[in-house]
């Protein structure tokens, strides 16, 4: 026990001396320091590529910063001006609530509730049918969002496959993109984005331990109640933070549908990411891009602080 | 048991399809039935799903094809000849390769060495640093794309490939430490205590014993990071300017944009030939290590 002077021990600071001197402390703060070396190429690639930009966000987002001219070297500090004209730009508030309208439906209901029933099903049906099945349904998460978003773009199109099912049926449909952007595009993460729940929830109706349901089977649960009082309830942890990791990753949801629409028809679907991303790069207004990018990260932190709240909550 | 009857939750179940008959009993018919209807629910459902995937690969074997869903007429290869010119197909492959190559062996590294140190010593300095990197990994990073340019423009890094796999190896550091660390404890420290008695240091025996016994841990996450930098289109979209360094995802865009309208079935082939890599790997994956499962336990921490 006593050898423990230089080389690394495993619980160093668990057997604290109290005798011990004030020089064989330093030498332990010392030999503590060294041991945290490798954590800095982790702190340094994320001090500079992620705190790095969140800061210039605050700071940026204050100036009048553009892609060319001379506020793209040179920009000045205009203070909330960017935020003020924000606030009272139409477009914001018509951005937010498509935003939210996106989250919510696409990923909060339908992802949640459809990936849920999947594997609820899976757990029923035949397993050659849950295979196949899954499979097909884990291809569309697999595609790069890039190849979805073109398939998506296909299916919905003027000519596209939704509307030659339709004609099967003697409807002739629209343009889906140009009349129900909305209605595309969340249609569209709904298919690529179930995956994911389902597989979450497979993993976590496998650990919930079938004496439990079988005993409420017992004393006379059908399958529903089974389903609410049993088995959610068991599950609640599992639903709490898959439905905010969803909401993060829908929030910020970029490619698919600035593929599928690019935001239009005349803004009709564009999200908050989509138009960060205009207003920076189309109308080369960093700094305006900015303040959205800011707004933008201070939901996704307001959302994180509720996640790592929900994931740490049942273990501490 | 019967007190939970109490309608404490008024919403009927709309989210469960398992709609079985009024009877309580447990015998074989209802049992029968709700199989069949989980079955024609999860048919009816993987068709939904399917038809759009069909009409990419149909289309991408059709000379005529357009943007609806037919078995070709004849089976043809052309469109895959089409696309497969090295300006068009192969640079931007192996741009993409050289990208997420790249990105996931930095991320493991660097993830490895830091998850080391906080698993393996105890410091007041830890839990703090964990609940930041949990906190990196919500952070939306398409929010932060403006500022990311504005950076690179500052830095001087606007179209370099080094810059981007350094921006990608960066944003994906949170969760692949926060995975290698998960990893990590589950290793037993007896083993490194016996090398450290025979004088080891800390980085030899993370080397020689640690490493090799998370071998599993270490694939899901390379293939977390390779995924996700491979597919990712929103950051070489901002970061890569010039053609010639742009990754797949790129390419396969302005061709869209060129030719999106007149070369269904190219466009087809194109994205198919994009797919293949990711797919095939993660096939061999869920053979491997249990996939899905592994990498959604990896999620739920």
């Amino acid at each position: 026990m006593t050898a423990e002077v230089l080389t690394p021990s495993p619980q160093p600071e668990l057997r604290r001396d109290p005798e011990e001197g004030s020089r064989r402390s330093r030498r332990r703060s010392l030999t503590s320091l060294i041991r945290m070396i490798p954590l800095v190429p982790a702190i340094f690639l994320m001090l500079v590529f992620l705190a790095g930009p969140i800061i210039w966000s605050l700071w940026g987002s204050l100036t009048d910063a553009s892609l060319t001219g001379r506020a793209a070297t040179d920009p000045q500090f205009i203070g909330v001006d960017n935020y003020t004209r924000l606030f009272a730009d139409p477009l914001f508030p018509q951005s937010v609530w498509l935003t939210v309208v996106f989250t919510l439906v696409s990923a909060v209901i339908a992802q949640t509730v459809l990936g849920l029933s999947l594997a609820l099903l899976m757990n029923k049906a035949n397993k050659k049918v849950g295979a196949v099945v899954g499979t097909i349904i884990v291809a569309a998460w697999i595609l790069p969002e890039i190849v979805a978003a073109f398939v998506a773009y296909a299916f919905f199109s003027q000519d596209g496959t939704l509307n030659q099912m339709l004609s099967v049926v003697g409807l002739d449909g629209p343009n889906w993109l140009y009349s129900f952007p909305m209605l595309a595009v969340i249609c569209a993460n709904i298919w690529r984005g179930a995956a994911f729940s389902m597989m979450i929830y497979q993993a976590a109706l496998n650990d919930v331990p079938p004496e439990i349901t079988e005993a409420a089977m017992i004393d006379g649960a059908g399958g529903a109640k089974r389903l609410i009082y049993v088995t959610l309830p068991m599950i609640r942890q599992t639903i709490t933070t898959t439905l905010m990791l969803i909401t993060l990753q829908t929030l910020s949801l970029f490619t698919l549908i600035f593929v599928m629409t690019g935001g239009g028809p005349s803004n009709n679907s564009t999200t908050l990411p989509i138009l960060a991303y205009k207003e920076a790069f189309r109308f080369s207004d960093i700094g305006y891009g900015t303040a959205i990018a800011t707004v933008m990260l201070a939901v996704g932190a307001a959302f994180s602080i509720v996640y790592i709240r929900a994931l740490r909550a049942p273990k501490d | 048991m019967t007190t939970t009857t109490t309608p404490t939750t008024p919403h009927e179940p709309a989210l469960t399809p398992d709609s079985r008959p009024r009877t309580r009993s447990v015998a074989a018919p209802s049992k029968r039935m709700s199989a069949f209807f989980a079955n024609a629910s999860l048919i009816i459902i993987g068709f939904c799903f399917l038809l759009p995937l069909s009409w990419l690969v149909f289309a991408s074997f059709d000379t005529a094809a357009t943007y609806q869903t037919r078995v070709p007429a004849e089976l043809s290869f052309d469109n895959f000849s089409a696309v497969l010119t090295p300006e068009l197909t192969f640079l931007p492959l192996w741009n993409s390769l050289i990208i997420s190559v790249s990105t996931a062996v930095i991320t493991v590294v660097i993830a490895l060495l830091a998850a080391y140190p906080l698993s393996r010593y105890q410091a007041r300095f830890n839990k703090p640093f964990m609940y930041t990197v949990l906190f990196g990994t919500c952070l939306p990073i398409t929010a932060i794309m403006v500022p990311v340019y504005a950076l690179f423009v500052a830095l001087n890094l606007l179209d370099s490939i080094p810059g981007t796999i350094a921006f990608l190896a960066a944003s994906s550091l949170p969760v692949a430490i926060y995975m290698a660390k998960n990893f990590m404890d589950s290793v037993p420290i007896s083993l490194e205590e016996a090398a450290w008695v025979d004088g080891a240091s800390a980085m030899r025996a993370l080397r020689t014993i640690v490493i090799p016994l998370m071998r599993p841990g270490i694939a899901v996450i390379s293939i977390y990071v390779f995924f996700a930098a491979w597919g990712n289109f929103f950051v070489p979209f901002v970061l890569l300017l010039s053609p010639s360094k742009q990754p797949a995802a790129i390419s396969i865009y302005s061709f869209f944009g060129q030719y999106g309208t007149i070369a269904y079935g190219q466009l087809a082939a194109f994205s198919l030939i994009y797919a293949v890599p990711v797919i095939a790997l993660y096939v061999l994956v869920s053979r491997g290590i249990g996939g899905s499962f592994a990498l959604a336990g990896a999620v739920k921490g």
